[in-house]
């Protein structure tokens, strides 16, 4: 790769916190995979980025497809390998993902296991005591989400309009759900799960962090550092938990009275 | 198969989720968790002015199969299609991360997950994506101590953030009646295009994403009729395996190098993906 | 949605709860817990709004008879046409009239 600035938020934001390092060989140019380090301490970074030469013509656009989904669960197990003996790296998954690649290929040749691999990667590094940060920068969509980041011990989000988590584009979830995007939108200001916008996200009470940024869109000096101690923070946060327990809370009342009462009823 | 065989067959399919997972537990070992009478229904429906269910489409029930230790958590298709919202997805959660507490402390609990599922409830999108992250790091976790054996039966499928649940099983059954892909024929028709995905072509979805060729490339395990008794055989079967990885899952390796192998602007054609996943490395036909 | 509390004459409570049907299309969930001793009651959460008068027909018809067991129901409908809540609300009049199965 050439030193030319990155056409996605998430390669901007890689480049800044890495200081411009190079990228691991061995994985496709939408899987950048770069050894930098946070507060001293070795750590991976990785991001998915648009790749307009992509062999699958459905995810050029930062997409994660078949093979974005392999190649994260390349990047995270091979962190996992070469750390077994020795201090686990941090891994911070530089989050901006538009979408899981929508295609007949994908599909025949099984996305979904492909996106199951990058997760199940995910899961297991954290159990292995590597701790996984997932820095929301951009958009954070369902399937591609879920394969990227969603596994992490602590996500840190910036607070942006173009920062968005969803289950959803907005025009597929209207056909779907039988409605107007119009609908979508009104339904997304009232029902705090259907909003796209990150603020309402942390009012669910899954983030660790919402960061207010000067640029989200051009990472400089002041911002990048506000993102570095965050992550600092964070992996000071984590401490010795492996499990998700951490996004657990009141913005979840339901998740947590079923998780109460399932747990009375557990043993008879 | 004769007409005699075929009529005596009782289908799993037809049943409901309650009545299938009884049907897999030994006689008189089934007791229900929060079961519909505690109404935990979904907060979020009845602001939208859709009618609940009591048990939110989820049951969630202890047993044993064949006396091994289990719980089963299983998805009401008919019920809003099978999605997953705040309250049934952290039944399912829930269950299993107590399962895994308790695989922990040396008290295996086999979990067995029937999954027809169109994936994330829409109109509780974050809640339900949020619980089905949570939903997979469980079962991760869990593959470790117990086998964890997944169930897609019927013609509603198992897509969206449920299929990744489906490919991180130890022990994944399907039918030929079911479909596991990760985006619905529509989601690909709106986002993709009526020429990338026609959703009204049957035939095409069901060579390319049916229980048949989803076990002929190794991404299910095990092809079964839908015949009650025979399910309830395939998932004794996987139960009383030890835990393990699949292949499935952990070879990253040979997916990669597949892929590399394929044309990407090729039209996928169910035979074309069949022959890419017969490798040296990769024999699709052995479990 | 739609909403409708219906309630009737009816003899001792009935002996259990029961479980019947699923909000899909065209079908309905009947929850059944004994009454109170002497009075039926139905609350019935509809998706279709404006057929008020063909459920108060369809229920009544059901709770004609005020020796039945003392029944608390909730219905949740999802555009069942009343031949299936007739069926529905009579699989769970039958379980819970019937011997106790221990399923729960």
């Amino acid at each position: 790769m050439t030193a030319t600035t990155p056409s996605s938020r998430g390669g901007r934001w890689l480049a800044a916190l890495t200081d411009e390092g190079p990228a691991l060989p061995g994985y496709p140019d939408s899987v950048r995979v770069v050894d930098g380090e946070l507060d001293g301490t070795p750590t991976r970074y990785i991001a998915v980025v648009p790749d307009p030469a992509s062999d699958f013509p459905r995810a050029r656009g930062g997409e994660v497809g078949l093979v974005e989904g392999w190649a994260l669960a390349r990047a995270v197990r091979e962190t996992m390998t070469a750390d077994v003996d020795g201090p686990r790296r941090p891994i911070v998954a530089v989050i901006d993902v538009p979408s899981q690649a929508y295609g007949r290929t994908e599909e025949a040749f099984g996305i979904h296991q492909a996106l199951a691999a990058a997760a199940d990667a995910y899961a297991a590094a954290r159990r292995a005591e590597h701790p996984v940060i997932g820095l929301i920068v951009g958009k954070a969509m369902s399937g591609a989400f879920l394969a990227h980041g969603y596994q992490a011990n602590r996500l840190i989000a910036l607070d942006d309009a173009a920062v968005e988590v969803h289950a959803m584009g907005k025009q597929a979830a209207a056909r779907i759900t039988q409605r107007t995007v119009e609908g979508v939108e009104a339904l997304a200001r009232t029902i705090t799960p259907m909003a796209y916008d990150i603020r309402s996200f942390q009012r669910l009470g899954l983030l660790h962090r919402l960061l207010s940024v000067a640029d989200a869109d051009s990472p400089a000096g002041p911002d990048v550092a506000a993102v570095r101690d965050a992550l600092t923070e964070a992996c000071r946060d984590i401490g010795d938990s492996r499990d998700l327990g951490a996004r657990l809370g009141e913005g979840r009342a339901a998740s947590l009275a079923v998780r109460r009462r399932l747990r009375a009823q557990w043993q008879s | 198969m004769d007409t005699a065989t075929l009529i005596a067959r009782e289908s799993f399919v037809e049943r409901g989720a309650r009545e299938r997972v009884a049907g897999l537990l030994d006689a008189g070992t089934m007791r229900e968790l929060l079961d519909p009478f505690e109404r935990l229904r979904s907060p979020w429906l009845a602001e939208q002015d859709i009618v609940t269910q009591a048990d939110d489409g989820v049951v969630i029930a202890r047993g044993a199969i064949a006396g091994t230790a289990v719980v089963c958590c299983a998805v009401e298709p008919a019920f809003q299609g099978g999605a997953i919202g705040e309250v049934g997805g952290a039944k399912i959660a829930g269950a299993l991360e107590l399962a895994l507490e308790d695989a922990e402390a040396g008290r295996p609990v086999v979990p067995v997950l029937l999954l027809e599922t169109g994936g994330v409830r829409l109109q509780e999108a974050n809640c339900g994506l949020a619980a089905i992250a949570e939903i997979h790091a469980a079962i991760a976790a869990l593959r470790a101590h117990v086998p964890v054996v997944g169930v897609v039966a019927g013609p509603v499928g198992c897509f969206g953030g449920m299929s990744i649940a489906a490919g991180l099983c130890s022990q994944l059954i399907a039918t030929r009646e079911a479909r596991l892909g990760l985006n619905g024929p529509q989601v690909i028709e709106q986002e993709a295009g009526v020429d990338e995905f026609d959703s009204r072509d049957r035939p095409m979805i069901w060579s390319l994403t049916g229980g048949e060729q989803r076990r002929a490339t190794g991404l299910v395990d095990t092809l079964c009729a839908d015949d009650a008794q025979a399910i309830a055989a395939e998932v004794a079967a996987a139960v009383a395996a030890g835990p393990e990885d699949p292949a499935r899952v952990a070879d990253v390796d040979a997916a990669l190098a597949r892929l590399a192998r394929i044309d990407g602007d090729r039209r996928a054609e169910a035979e074309w993906v069949r022959d890419a996943f017969q490798t040296p490395t990769d024999d699709g036909s052995d479990s | 949605m739609q909403t409708l509390s219906l309630d009737y004459p009816a003899g001792a409570p009935a002996a259990r709860r029961a479980l019947a049907g699923v909000v899909g299309s065209g079908d309905l969930e009947v929850l059944l817990e004994p009454g109170a001793d002497g009075r039926s009651t139905v609350e019935i959460n509809t998706s279709v709004d404006g057929v008020n008068e063909i459920w108060t027909a369809v229920v009544d018809r059901i709770f004609a008879d005020a020796a039945q067991p003392a029944v608390a129901l909730e219905i949740n409908d999802f555009g069942a046409t009343p031949a299936v809540v007739r069926l529905r609300i009579a699989q769970a009049m039958e379980q819970a009239a019937g011997a106790d199965t221990g399923a729960h």
